[in-house]
C-alpha cells in the first residue's frame, strides 16, 4: 500500500490552487479530504505525479444562507454538511444523506466538493444534489462559471471539469417544506451504495436522484413525470430505472439493481409523502 | 469448582484482561513494530496469473534503481532451499504434494504466487523495483472449478500428473455394508449438496516478518506475526538448513490469526534466507491485498450429504461424499482440514455404525486453503445441522423436536461414538432446553405463523444448531493414527522466584486469546497468591524452548491444564520443604490461601513465600532436594475435549429486497468449567460473527480465468460491528472429566454453531415460499434471486 512517488505542493487560497494547477497541467490532482483520492494512490490506479494539497484553503469551507438557496463552500467537510442547521432547516434531504457517506472518519476528513468532483456515479452526495437541482460553481483562470449538476457529469469519475479548474461552490435550492426521503441500500454500513434513491416531493414536484444506476448519476425523470400527471407512487415507481443502466457486480446483476431502484424509489416517494 | 479444595475465587471471576492496556493504547509491539536499524526491506513480485509458464524474467532495471540492494528470481535462489516448503500432514501413503518453493521457479500456480523478489533499503525503493522487474509469462488455461478440477480436463502440475491429492476415508472397522443396508430400510432420505465457500482470514494485523541474524556465531532470530513460533522454527531450520539450536524465533504481540498464522509461508523463508545470504536484518509486512491474495484461504469444499432415518426421524446412516479444495499447493496442514471435520458429521446425534466419508481433494489455481477457524469443524457442523433441518421439513416435525429425538441421552455419557471416538461428557438437551427459553422459542414459532402469512414481505426464521465440537488437540497417538507429523501434547514451567513472585512458562502462544491473564489466574488459583504477582512468559523459543503452539481450541484444555499440573509438582515440592521446617509429616499438611498449616495445629503455619526462599538460599533443604522450587510437566491429553452447545438465530426476511435482518441471536455455549467467564464471551461474541459472516457476508470470489475478484476489504465484506446484531450469551457448564480443571476450550465454538444457524433461519423464512436451501453468503442479491426461482419467477 505505498503510493509511487510524487510532488507535494500546498496552496492556501482558491486563486494559488488554480494557479498551482495551471501550472502542473495533468499530472497533478487536487488533495482535499484524500477518501477518494488516496485509496486509489494506495493501490497504484491512480498516480499522480504532483498533489496540490488545498486542504488549508480556509475560504472555501461555508455553509451560507444565500435567499433561494444554500450555498456550501466546496471544502466543507461531511461532518459540517451533515450537522448543519442551516442545511437542516433548508436542504434536510442534503444533510440527511451525508449522514450516510462512508463512516464517522470518513465523514470529518471527507469534503463535499471533494465527493462531487470525483464524480463516483456509487458515492451518494452526486445522485442527491443531482435530485435537488443542485448548480455547481466553477472557478478556472478565467473566472468562475455555473454548471447544473445535471450537465456536470460525464461518465464514470468522468465531469466537465477541465483540468485548469477546480469546483468551489454548491449552490443548493431550498426544498421549502418539500417531503423527502434517502434510501440507501448497502450490505454494510461504511459501503458505497449497492443503489441508492434520493427523492422529495411537493405536490406535483418533485426530484428523484438515483446513485449507483447508471457510470453518472441518474435523474429518474420518468418518475418525476408521471407523479407529476396524476400517477400513483406505485405506477411512477415502476419507471424508476427507465434512465438508468446499470452494471453488474460483486453485490448484484443489472436485474437485480433495476429492481431494487423501484422498490426503493418506491419506498422514498411513499416516505416523502406521508 | 473442582479446582482447588479451598478457592480463592479468582477462576471463574470475570477480571479484566491485562493484555488490554497495551493493545487499546497502541503501546503493544507488532513485529512491524520493531525498529531495527539498516533492515532491508523485501518485496515480492507476484503472478498476475493463475497460471502461467515463467518464459524470462529481466531483473536489471530493477537492480539498477536507488535504494536496491537485490533481485532475485526463483530460479537464482534454487540453491538456497535444503527443502520444499513443509506440508506436515500427508493424510495418506500416496498423497500428491507437487513440489513448493517459496519463489516458482519454473510455473506459477495462483494470482499472488511469488516469482521474484526485490531486497532495498526502504520499503518504497522494494515496492518501486517490484514494477521494474520484467517477467515475460505464457498464460495457461486455469482450473477454478473442483469438479472440473477432478476431472483432470487440464492438469495444474505436471510432475503429479493429476489434480487428486489424496482420497481419505473414513473406515470404520466391521461395518461394511451396513450404510448401504441403513438407507435401504430408511423410512426417510436426506440428501444434499452444500457448497462451503472460500473465506479470507482477514487479521487484523497483517502478516509480517523481520530476521535478524546476530552478530557472532551464526545465530538468527526471527521475529514473526505468527500462531506457531515453535512449528515454525523447526520448519525453518529443516527448509533452510539451519542448524535448530542457532534459530530463535520470536512471535511478539500478534493481532489475531484464526488459523491463517499456523503456517509456514515464503515471505518468512525468504526474510530469513536472504538474511543470511546478505548478512544483515531483513523484513517484511505484508499489504492488505497481499493479504488477501497469498496468505492461506480458509473452507473451500463441495459437501454431498446424505441421511437415513426412521419412521422417528431417528438417524440411521450417514453418507458423505467430499470435495476439498486444496488450492495451489498444499501448505503446513492444508489437506488435514477436511479430516478434522470427518469425525463430526453425525452433529451431536446418536448414529448407528452405518457411516460412509470419503474426501477426495483436488489441486486448483488458487491460493491454498488451510485451517481457518474450525478447521473442517465448522463445514461438518454445517452439512449436518442443514441436512436436520430438511429431515425436519420432509418428517413435518420441528426442527427442535427433530433434535431432541437424536440427542445422545445425558445419561450415556461417557459416549462411544460410531467412530470410535470417546465423548467425555454432554448435556445436549440442557444446553437446548436453555437456548429455547433465552430465545422465547414457542412464542416466536406462534409470531412466526401469524407474521408468514400469503403476501407478507418481512417473513420471520428461526434457526437453530447444534454442536460438538473436538476440540484440545491433541492425544499424539491419535494424531499419529491421521498421520499428522506431530504431536499434541503441551509444555509448562512453573518457577516461584525468591520474593515469591511466580514465573510461568507456556509453549501456547497467544494471539489475542488473552493467555497472560488466563493462565495467571490458574496459578494464582493453585498457589493462593494474586494474579498480578504471576508473570506468563511465551512466543520465544529461547525463553519457552519447548511447545507447540495455539490453534485448533488446544490452550486451555491441554496448555492451561500442563500449568495447573506443574502447580501441583510445586505444591507437593514446597509441602516437602515446609514439612522439614515445621518438622511435621507431610501428609499432615493441608495447603490453603498460599500457606501450609499442620492439621489441628492452626499456629503451626508456613508461608509458601518463606518456603520460596528457603528453597532459594538451599540452607536448610530436606536432604537430597535440589535447591529453587521449580516444576515443569508436558502433558499429552488422554481425549479430545468435546465442547458443545445450542445457538438460535432469529432473522425478519424482506422478500422485496433480499435483506436478511438477524433480529435476535442467542448462543449456549457449554466449555466446561470457565476460568475467566469475560473472555470466553468475548471469544463467543467474535466466534458467533465470523460465522456469521461466512453465512450473510463473506466469500473470496474468483472468475473462470483464476483471478480473483475480491482482494481489497472493500470488494471483501468483512462486516463490523454496525453490521451485526448483538449475541446473546448463556451457558450450560459441563466440566470434562479428563482433566482437573474440567475445561474444554471455546475459542472456535461460535463459528462452528453460528454459520448453520443462520442459513436455518433464512430458510425457515422462506419456506412457505418454497425455498429449500439458500446458498452461501446469503447475500440480498443472492436471497432475491433465490425466492424468485422458487416462485417460478414471477415475483
Amino acid at each position: 500500500m505505498i503510493p509511487a512517488a510524487f510532488d507535494y505542493v500546498r496552496a492556501s487560497s482558491a486563486e494559488e490552487a488554480i494557479s498551482l494547477i495551471g501550472q502542473y497541467g495533468d499530472e497533478a490532482k487536487f488533495l482535499a479530504g484524500g477518501h477518494s483520492l488516496i485509496p486509489l494512490m494506495k493501490l497504484r490506479l491512480a498516480q499522480p505525479t504532483v498533489l496540490i494539497d488545498i486542504g488549508r484553503v480556509s475560504d472555501l469551507s461555508y455553509i451560507r444562507d444565500a435567499g433561494e438557496h444554500i450555498a456550501i463552500g466546496a471544502l466543507t467537510r461531511h461532518m459540517d454538511v451533515e450537522n448543519s442547521s442551516v442545511l437542516r432547516e433548508h436542504v434536510p434531504l442534503l444533510a440527511h444523506a451525508t449522514s450516510h457517506v462512508g463512516d464517522p472518519q470518513v465523514r470529518h476528513r471527507g469534503t463535499i466538493g471533494g465527493s462531487l468532483a470525483h464524480a463516483d456515479p456509487a458515492s451518494d452526495l452526486p445522485a442527491t444534489t443531482l435530485a435537488l437541482g443542485a448548480t455547481y460553481v466553477v472557478t478556472g483562470p478565467n473566472g468562475s462559471r455555473e454548471v447544473a449538476a445535471a450537465d456536470f457529469y460525464q461518465g464514470y469519475l468522468t465531469s466537465t471539469l477541465a483540468a485548469d479548474e477546480m469546483l468551489t461552490e454548491i449552490r443548493v435550492p431550498k426544498m421549502k417544506g418539500a417531503g423527502w426521503s434517502f434510501q440507501k441500500f448497502n450490505r454494510r454500513a461504511q459501503d458505497w451504495a449497492i443503489v441508492g434513491v434520493a427523492a422529495w416531493r411537493r405536490g406535483n414536484e418533485s426530484g428523484v436522484g438515483l446513485v449507483n444506476m447508471s457510470s453518472v448519476p441518474v435523474l429518474a425523470t420518468s418518475v418525476s413525470a408521471a407523479l407529476a400527471s396524476g400517477a400513483s407512487i406505485d405506477d411512477a415507481a415502476a419507471q424508476a430505472a427507465d434512465e438508468a443502466d446499470p452494471q453488474a457486480d460483486l453485490n448484484a446483476s443489472v436485474e437485480y439493481r433495476q429492481h431494487l431502484a423501484r422498490v426503493l424509489t418506491r419506498r422514498a416517494l411513499t416516505d416523502a409523502s406521508s | 469448582m473442582t479446582m482447588t479444595d479451598q478457592p480463592t475465587g479468582v477462576l471463574g471471576s470475570r477480571m479484566l484482561r491485562r493484555e488490554d492496556p497495551a493493545l487499546l493504547t497502541g503501546e503493544a509491539r507488532y513485529t512491524a513494530d520493531i525498529a531495527v536499524p539498516g533492515a532491508l526491506h523485501l518485496a515480492l513480485v507476484r503472478s498476475p496469473y493463475a497460471r502461467a509458464k515463467i518464459v524470462s524474467i529481466d531483473t536489471s532495471a530493477a537492480a539498477a534503481m536507488p535504494g536496491v540492494r537485490a533481485v532475485y528470481t526463483g530460479a537464482e535462489l534454487a540453491d538456497m532451499w535444503a527443502g520444499p516448503m513443509p506440508c506436515a500432514w500427508p493424510v495418506t501413503e500416496d498423497m500428491k504434494n507437487p513440489t513448493h518453493f517459496p519463489l516458482a521457479v519454473s510455473q506459477a500456480n495462483y494470482v499472488g504466487d511469488g516469482v521474484a523478489c526485490v531486497i532495498a533499503e526502504t520499503a518504497e525503493a522494494a515496492r518501486d523495483a517490484v514494477e521494474a522487474v520484467m517477467v515475460e509469462y505464457q498464460p495457461l488455461e486455469a482450473v477454478v472449478d473442483l469438479e472440473d478440477a477432478l476431472s483432470d480436463r487440464v492438469v495444474i502440475h505436471d510432475e503429479i500428473g493429476t489434480n487428486r491429492s489424496y482420497t481419505w476415508d473414513l473406515k470404520i472397522e466391521d461395518t461394511e455394508g451396513a450404510c448401504d443396508a441403513a438407507f435401504a430400510a430408511a423410512a426417510y432420505k436426506v440428501k444434499e449438496r452444500y457448497i462451503q465457500q472460500r473465506l479470507i482470514p482477514a487479521a487484523m494485523e497483517p502478516r509480517a516478518v523481520l530476521a535478524v541474524p546476530q552478530p557472532f556465531g551464526g545465530d538468527m532470530t526471527l521475529y514473526s506475526a505468527t500462531q506457531v513460533p515453535h512449528i515454525l522454527k523447526v520448519m525453518t531450520a529443516l527448509t533452510l538448513g539451519i542448524p535448530e539450536h542457532q534459530l530463535r524465533v520470536i512471535a511478539p504481540a500478534v493481532g489475531g490469526g484464526f488459523g491463517s498464522k499456523l503456517n509456514v509461508y515464503a515471505e518468512e523463508l525468504l526474510c530469513v534466507g536472504l538474511a543470511r545470504r546478505h548478512g544483515v536484518a531483513v523484513r517484511w509486512t505484508e499489504t492488505r491485498s497481499e493479504g488477501c491474495q497469498a496468505t492461506i484461504h480458509g473452507r473451500g469444499q463441495i459437501q454431498d450429504i446424505e441421511l437415513a432415518a426412521d419412521a422417528d426421524g431417528r438417524l440411521t446412516g450417514l453418507r458423505v461424499r467430499l470435495i476439498g479444495d486444496m488450492g495451489a499447493y498444499l501448505q503446513l496442514v492444508t489437506p488435514g482440514v477436511p479430516l478434522l471435520g470427518a469425525f463430526l458429521y453425525a452433529g451431536v446425534y446418536e448414529l448407528p455404525k452405518a457411516f460412509d466419508f470419503s474426501c477426495t481433494s483436488v489441486f486448483t489455481n488458487m491460493t491454498p486453503t488451510d485451517a481457518y477457524r474450525g478447521a473442517g469443524r465448522p463445514e461438518a457442523t454445517y452439512a449436518i445441522e442443514r441436512a436436520m433441518d430438511s429431515l425436519a421439513y420432509q418428517i413435518g416435525i420441528d426442527p427442535l423436536e427433530l433434535r431432541r429425538r437424536n440427542f445422545i441421552p445425558v445419561d450415556k455419557f461417557p459416549y462411544e461414538a460410531y467412530t470410535g471416538l470417546v465423548y467425555d461428557s454432554g448435556n445436549h438437551d440442557g444446553a437446548a432446553t436453555l437456548a429455547a427459553d433465552m430465545v422465547g422459542y414457542d412464542e416466536l414459532r406462534a409470531r412466526q405463523a401469524q407474521q408468514n402469512v400469503p403476501g407478507s414481505t418481512k417473513r420471520l426464521g428461526i434457526g437453530l444448531s447444534t454442536y460438538f465440537e473436538m476440540c484440545g488437540l491433541a492425544p499424539s497417538r491419535v494424531l499419529a493414527s491421521l498421520n499428522y507429523g506431530a504431536g499434541g501434547w503441551e509444555a509448562a514451567t512453573v518457577r516461584v522466584l525468591p520474593t515469591n513472585k511466580v514465573q510461568v512458562v507456556t509453549g501456547t502462544s497467544p494471539h489475542g486469546q488473552g493467555h497472560e491473564t488466563a493462565w495467571s489466574m490458574i496459578v494464582a488459583e493453585k498457589l493462593g497468591i494474586s494474579p498480578d504477582d504471576v508473570d506468563v512468559l511465551h512466543s520465544d523459543t529461547a525463553i519457552a524452548p519447548l511447545g507447540l503452539d495455539t490453534y485448533g481450541s488446544r490452550s486451555l484444555s491441554v496448555g492451561g491444564v500442563a500449568i495447573a499440573m506443574t502447580c501441583d509438582k510445586v505444591i507437593d515440592k514446597a509441602r516437602q520443604i515446609a514439612a522439614h521446617l515445621l518438622e511435621a509429616n507431610p501428609d499432615d499438611l493441608e495447603f490453603t490461601g498460599g500457606e501450609f498449616r499442620v492439621a489441628g495445629s492452626p499456629d503451626r503455619t508456613m508461608p509458601l513465600a518463606a518456603i520460596a526462599f528457603e528453597a532459594f538460599t538451599a540452607h536448610n533443604l530436606p536432604d537430597g532436594m535440589e535447591p529453587n522450587l521449580e516444576a515443569h510437566t508436558t502433558y499429552d491429553p488422554p481425549n479430545f475435549s468435546w465442547p458443545f452447545g445450542t445457538h438460535i438465530c432469529v432473522v425478519e426476511v424482506d422478500t422485496e429486497t433480499g435483506e436478511v435482518e438477524v433480529i435476535k441471536y442467542v448462543a449456549v455455549d457449554d466449555c466446561g468449567n470457565q476460568v475467566n467467564p469475560l473472555i470466553v464471551d468475548g471469544q463467543v461474541h467474535g466466534g458467533v460473527i465470523q460465522g456469521l459472516a461466512q453465512a450473510l457476508f463473506e466469500e473470496a470470489v474468483y472468475d473462470a480465468d483464476g483471478n480473483l475478484r475480491t482482494s481489497t476489504l472493500a470488494e471483501y465484506l468483512v462486516p463490523a460491528a454496525s453490521d451485526v446484531p448483538p449475541v446473546i450469551t448463556g451457558h450450560t457448564v459441563t466440566p470434562s472429566p479428563t482433566n482437573q480443571l474440567g475445561v474444554k476450550g471455546v475459542g472456535e465454538a461460535g463459528t462452528i454453531a453460528a454459520t448453520p444457524a443462520v442459513i436455518n433461519a433464512v430458510v425457515d423464512a422462506l419456506s412457505g415460499l418454497g425455498v429449500r436451501n439458500v446458498p452461501m453468503p446469503a447475500s440480498p442479491n443472492t436471497v432475491w434471486s433465490i425466492i424468485n426461482a422458487a416462485q417460478g419467477g414471477s415475483q
